[in-house]
């Protein structure tokens, strides 16, 4: 007996959330090794270079966007209801923020693939920012528009379970799990705003042609303030099965539920008043709000490193209860060969390196070295396109028998999985941080350009070319591999016994933590005061001259 | 609530790293004067107009002073005015203030081995001051997606000693 068996209802709606995830994987994978041999001039035969821009388009909405989300309303479906042990409320309303969800991400990726279809009279060409004036087909806002609303929507679903459980049990502390979603979903609520409020008043008006120009800066800002915070919507389910479920898979349990705790609610509080890191190089925006960005975003550190603590420590824990010890000699007691496990600890090894890339471009002034070089993929394909990426892809190996019923299936390919994916992302991200200090620039399909001789810091452009690409195409096949085992598993897993799915609860539990870590009104509260001591004056300047003014017009890509 | 003595300490460490490198930033504004773009800010231009009036009709280089020159130039879809049709001179070690927008979409101004770069964003104008510190030859491109030929977007700026500088075909002030 297992979650498919105690909540039948929850898990078709996560498995259908699964589902998407990783069609939208193996389509904006397939464009990334596309781009990885477009770039580096190994191969480009798949698409023209104006064609580029329509698959770099796919591969940072399929990915950074649809992939994404499903993945994590699927997993935070599973975490509400085996934590609260409910069933949804009402399955109608599930499936509708489901559906609604699907249509939406179909309307993009329609308007997306419309610009590699020639005649189509469709195109979408504006990249995963969509920065006005380049304007995209209105299904494209639409579209995204839905998608975000459907998420909404499957918030205030787990908020229904929530507040069900809430009326059974007035004096238990929120189970952990559920704690990290509410977090979550809050900080989703107040950052997602200012992306809905940019697609839905500005840009689907003006893509319509109801207004004819566009301000280029408030749009810019919107969606600043909804695209840093939208990182912490990927990395905290992330954290989530690093909190909750490595320590298990280590061989242990939790080092503290409360600090986990103090975690969330720190990203709650900081995720989105530090939009503006992301435009340090802007013009329009005033150096005091650019300087108090930089603090916050380094305050931020301060959860993931304490986040690094008790991850290393619960696997420390996991391996000494594994027979490890010595002062490093315990990592080798860890279960290596499984590849779940594996999966998450290579990951968080990962992240680590990422996080440091990411301080540089926190540093305001040392940010000018690298804004928007190849330094920033190489960046986020360490934080999203690994730290998250490959989490998500090992904690399905642990989870799909549960929520399907079988055995995991060529259990030898999932074990590679997780290593290749190290390997390849090793080569292309070192490759992709030392271009950006040599200051090739990203997203560009031709980054070869006469007359300029980019002066490499060590290593050869030729080395790093090749690193790419190699690099991209073992990401690639390592992509593969995981969709092999997924759909063996599927179609093929022989009925499971004994499925594994126990969470021993933390060494140091919620009990001893004081009440108030509990109280979402609060913390709610001072997130939004934050906000509006970072947003109110400079979005205030860009309005008071005219929603839409300084006006450019719509302009052809 | 118990804190464990090592994370104490870990945490400790986390927050002097933190403020370590909020320390560097601030000695890089002040001491090394290395700045931004939006310290000199607050100025919007009509994207629709900027092309017939005010100082971005006539892109090009100004004279302020012996040791200080101001470069006006466009971003647009794909070319830089001065800089791409032929290379922008200017001289070395001297003053030069940078101001540039765009008439179309949001482009990009980086230079490779300069440390200049700026997004260029229609309606506002960027300003950025720097001296090129020898005669060298610089390539210059547009590193923020502003469309089907956006990888052709580039130009070349040719810094030359002080006293080859031609004047001659400075704009007038």
């Amino acid at each position: 007996m297992t979650f498919v068996d105690h909540y039948p209802k929850a898990a078709r709606i996560v498995k259908a959330n699964l589902i998407v995830a990783f069609v939208a994987l193996g389509i904006g994978g397939f464009f990334g090794l596309i781009q990885a041999l477009h770039r580096t001039d190994v191969f480009r035969g798949f698409v023209s270079s104006v064609q580029y821009y329509d698959v770099l388009t796919g591969h940072g909405v399929l990915l950074g966007l649809v992939f994404t989300t499903f993945f994590i309303t699927g997993l935070y479906q599973w975490g509400v209801t085996r934590t609260l042990e409910r069933e949804p409320e009402s399955s109608a309303f599930s499936w509708t923020w489901f559906w609604m969800m699907v249509g939406g991400t179909t309307m993009t990726a329609t308007a997306i693939l419309g610009g590699l279809v020639p005649g189509s009279g469709m195109s979408a060409a504006v990249l995963y920012t969509f920065y006005p004036p380049l304007q995209a087909h209105p299904l494209f806002y639409i579209g995204a528009a839905l998608l975000i609303v459907g998420s909404w929507l499957a918030g205030a679903d787990w908020f229904w379970t929530y507040r069900k459980w809430r009326a059974d049990n007035p004096d238990a502390r929120i189970p952990l799990q559920t704690y990290m979603v509410i977090f979550t979903w809050l900080m989703w609520y107040l950052c997602s705003l200012g992306v809905a409020l940019e697609v839905v008043v500005l840009l689907i008006p003006w893509s319509l042609g109801v207004v004819e120009k566009i301000d280029p800066l408030l749009p810019r800002t919107l969606f600043w303030y909804f695209g840093h915070a939208v990182v912490y919507f990927w990395l905290l389910p992330a954290y989530f099965v690093w909190y909750t479920i490595l320590p298990k898979l280590s061989g242990g349990r939790l080092f503290s539920d409360p600090l986990a705790r103090i975690v969330f609610i720190f990203f709650l509080l900081l995720s989105t008043p530090i939009g503006y890191h992301h435009q340090y190089a802007d013009p329009g925006i005033t150096l005091v709000y650019k300087m108090w960005a930089l603090i916050m975003t380094l305050v931020i550190l301060l959860p993931s490193l304490m986040t690094a603590f008790t991850v290393i420590s619960s696997m420390e824990h996991g391996a000494r209860q594994r027979g490890g010890s010595g002062y490093f000699a315990w990592m080798g007691a860890l279960p290596w060969g499984q590849p779940a496990f594996v999966g998450c600890a290579l990951a968080g090894i990962m992240f680590a390196a990422g996080g440091f890339s990411g301080m540089i471009n926190a540093s305001l002034n040392i940010d000018m070295l690298v804004h928007n070089t190849a330094w920033i993929p190489g960046h986020f394909h360490l934080t999203v396109g690994t730290a998250v990426a490959l989490t998500f892809m090992a904690i399905t190996y642990w989870l799909l028998p549960q929520l399907t019923g079988k055995a995991l299936k060529f259990k030898n390919l999932a074990l590679a999985q997780p290593y290749t994916w190290f390997i390849g992302m090793t080569l292309m991200s070192n490759a992709l941080h030392r271009q950006g200090l040599a200051g090739v620039p990203r997203r560009v399909a031709e980054p070869q350009y006469a007359g300029i001789d980019y002066e490499v810091p060590f290593g050869t452009m030729a080395e790093m070319d090749w690193q790419v690409a190699i690099g991209g195409t073992i990401l690639f096949v390592s992509m593969v591999l995981f969709l092999v085992v997924i759909g063996g598993t599927w179609w093929k897993g022989a009925p499971a016994t004994d499925v594994d799915d126990v969470i021993p609860p933390a060494l140091s539990g919620p009990e001893h933590s004081p009440k108030i870590l509990d109280n979402l009104t609060l913390w709610m509260g001072v997130a939004v005061v934050l906000v509006l001591i970072a947003y109110s004056l400079p979005l205030a300047e860009m309005v008071m001259d005219g929603l839409f003014s300084p006006g450019a017009f719509p302009a052809p890509m | 609530m118990h804190v464990h003595r090592f994370e104490k300490l870990w945490i400790g460490l986390s927050l002097v790293l933190i403020a370590a490198f909020i320390g560097i930033v601030l000695f890089g504004f002040t001491v090394m004067d290395l700045k931004v773009p939006g310290v000199e800010t607050g100025e919007t231009v009509d994207p629709a107009t900027v092309l017939s009036e005010g100082p971005f009709a006539q892109p090009g280089v100004r004279k302020i002073s012996d040791d200080h020159y101001e470069v006006y130039m466009l971003a647009q879809q794909f070319l830089f005015r001065p800089g791409s049709a032929q290379p922008l001179t200017l001289p070395a070690r001297t003053k030069i203030t940078f101001h540039m927008t765009s008439p179309d979409v949001m482009h990009g101004f980086e230079v490779p081995g300069s440390g200049l770069n700026t997004t260029v964003i229609p309606g506002q104008v960027a300003t950025l001051t720097t001296r090129f510190p020898e005669a060298k030859t610089y390539g210059v491109l547009c590193h923020q997606y502003c469309g089907s030929a956006h990888h052709n977007m580039q130009a070349e700026i040719e810094v030359v000693p002080p006293s080859e500088f031609d004047e001659s075909n400075l704009i007038a002030q």
